[in-house]
């Protein structure tokens, strides 16, 4: 390559961007959404919205724990808190194959906070569902999804890199905005959400890529420790074992609230969890984990601090101030990449920051997508764009307007689905991806700027139909949620209202788009086959 | 590819292109994978350190490489360029860190 450094960046960071452009597009969409993830599963389970958290919530779940599952395995209290306010208990029942017992997923329950009355929320994969994809797609075996999620998340990286490089002025740039100008425009909006935001994508890139590092690169982790990935992390993050076998049968404590209390008191922060190991017998362990104000370093699954009673007397064993203390130089870079990835240390505010920085993120995905096309249909001088520009566009659009529509059916599916089908989380899937189908079928048939009116338009009709459904089939619709003062129920509404505004707004803008010289009229109706304004 | 983006690859050949993406895909890993292994054996910390720092510069090696590989003036500096240091990395790893 006899070009610059600069060209053959520039080179690089065009055709990177490009191949798995489209599955970025997609990871950035479904990634920036799981921000949100447990709001989105809450607003995804009306039943629970009228649950309201109290501090009866440990006493009730304890007696609902006694009675339908005395003596399982393990019980899990998610006890109610501000994104989740009713409580939720998770139990493993015990089995006499100890295969059986590793594999099985254990069953869960939800009960109001304040009654203690079994809720029963419609079968739905809630945010979990958009989450997974953006790091697991769907229906592909999981090993191949991820490898490929890898790679695209690599491609960026790479993109990223040798972006920076091709702009000589790149804070320049970020200042410069021409609006309505077809490729320059793109060009500029390009630049601006990219540097706007390119400390964040540079770090959710490359943490992305660090979360799966042992199925990266296992390389360091094999030839330091005997038995790999296993021996790095149980000599980085120790963890104790549940006792083998149950004991012999026991009544646990009657109350559980004097040890929530215990617990709140010794660290400050109310208690989150409580985890019950051979329940209802000899040998059982009781572990209460708090919430915690912490470093950005120290958390990690199971990191919080907690105390641990003995089961059948209420005894104080064991005192966990949870990580940070022990924690060496490797356990606390890899909880600050993951911590970051995951934004688990994240306040409100916080959250919604870095769901504006994935936002930006996306439109930096999309923009540079649409300047591909951009810049060759200007190239054209009118002529009609061959089959790759038409298929780029037209893939373009399914991955764009296409995901974000298909979004808004799966929600819309959650309201309209009859509570009683069966297999009724899966039928929500398969709304989302025949929708999504749907756009890509229409996007290939017509790849060019009538095309891209006509999904923005549905795009705009679906965000705006959503809290419209919500309102007719839901007592916790968007008015009821401002007057309940619940911020999450309502922010969801609102943001699909917001949704709706932006492709409106976006429909109108393209609607209303003129070339810039006046063509003749036959090469004006080329153009518009083009699709020039995408 | 459309006739455009090979004008623009400066007059490289398709070959050249092929070769380069083939020594930046997988030399660029091997070059990654090998410094990864060769920093947990020998950088003078704890284990877990040494391991957790090769983790963390091996997808920035593996970026410089991709980008080294497009940038070179020919393809085979680019070859050359990323296997020499792979070979010495590898020759590190072999004998296995400080005794």
């Amino acid at each position: 390559m006899k070009a610059s450094l600069r060209q053959s960046m520039a080179w690089l960071h065009t055709w990177s961007g490009l191949l798995l452009g489209w599955l970025l597009v997609a990871i950035f969409i479904t990634g920036t959404s799981a921000y949100f993830r447990d709001e989105i599963s809450f607003w995804m389970a009306p039943e629970l919205h009228h649950s309201v958290a109290s501090e009866a919530a440990p006493r009730l779940a304890w007696e609902q724990l006694n009675a339908t599952a005395p003596d399982a395995r393990d019980w899990l209290i998610a006890l109610p808190h501000e994104r989740h306010p009713a409580v939720e208990l998770r139990w493993r029942p015990d089995t006499p194959d100890a295969q059986e017992n590793r594999r099985r997923r254990g069953e869960r329950a939800e009960l109001d906070a304040t009654t203690g009355e079994l809720l029963e929320p419609r079968a739905s994969r809630g945010g979990g569902f958009l989450y997974r994809f953006h790091f697991e797609l769907y229906g592909v075996p999981r090993i191949w999804a991820r490898w490929l999620v890898c790679v695209a998340t690599m491609f960026m990286l790479v993109a990223i890199v040798s972006g920076v490089i091709t702009h000589k002025k790149i804070f320049k740039d970020f200042f410069t905005v021409r609006p309505g100008k077809g490729q320059r425009s793109w060009l500029d909006a390009h630049n601006a959400t990219a540097v706007l935001a390119l400390p964040f994508h540079f770090m959710i890139t490359y943490s992305g890529l660090l979360i799966f590092m042992v199925m990266l690169m296992p390389w360091g982790m094999n030839v330091a420790y005997e038995d790999g990935w296993r021996g790095f992390f149980n000599e980085v993050f120790p963890r104790e074992e549940q006792a083998a076998n149950a004991g012999a049968p026991a009544p646990l404590v009657d109350d559980i609230q004097p040890l929530v209390a215990r617990t709140e008191a010794a660290f400050g922060q109310p208690a989150r969890y409580i985890e019950v190991e051979w329940p209802n017998r000899d040998n059982a362990l009781i572990r209460i984990t708090t919430a915690k104000e912490a470093a950005i370093t120290d958390r990690r699954r199971g990191g919080n601090p907690s105390l641990s009673f003995e089961g059948t007397s209420g005894r104080l064993l064991k005192t966990d101030p949870g990580v940070g203390a022990d924690d060496g130089f490797a356990a606390r870079t890899y909880n600050l990449f993951v911590n970051l990835h995951l934004a688990r240390f994240a306040d409100p505010a916080t959250r919604w920051l870095f769901f504006l920085f994935g936002v930006v993120g996306s439109a930096m995905a999309c923009t540079g997508m649409l300047l591909w096309v951009s810049k060759r249909t200007q190239q054209l001088r009118g002529k009609t764009p061959g089959f790759n520009l038409r298929l780029v566009n037209g893939l373009n659009m399914a991955s764009i307007t296409g995901l974000l529509a298909a979004m808004a059916v799966y929600f819309a599916a959650n309201r309209l689905l009859p509570a009683a089908l069966e297999t009724r989380e899966s039928w929500e899937i398969r709304a989302f991806l025949l929708a999504w189908l749907a756009t890509l079928i229409h996007a290939l048939w017509r790849p060019h700027r009538r095309g891209w009116l006509e999904q923005l338009a549905a795009l705009a009709a679906l965000w705006l139909a959503v809290p419209v459904i919500n309102l007719a089939t839901t007592d916790s619709h968007l008015f009821s949620a401002i007057a309940w003062r619940h911020g999450a129920l309502a922010a969801f509404d609102l943001v699909c209202l917001g949704m709706a505004a932006g492709a409106g707004y976006a429909f109108w803008r393209v609607a209303g788009h003129k070339p810039a010289r006046k063509p003749a009229r036959a090469a004006r109706a080329r153009r518009a086959a083009a699709g020039e304004s995408s | 590819m459309s006739k455009l983006s090979l004008r623009q690859l400066a007059a490289s050949p398709r070959l050249g292109v092929a070769s380069r993406t083939l020594v930046a895909v997988f030399g660029g890993y091997a070059l990654a994978a090998v410094t990864t292994a060769a920093l947990a054996l020998w950088l003078p910390v704890e284990r877990a350190d040494a391991v957790i720092t090769g983790t963390l510069l091996s997808f920035l090696i593996y970026t410089v490489a991709v980008l080294f590989a497009f940038s070179t003036r020919s393809a085979l500096r680019a070859w050359v360029g990323i296997l020499a240091p792979t070979l010495v990395g590898a020759a590190l790893v072999w004998l296995g860190g400080p005794a």
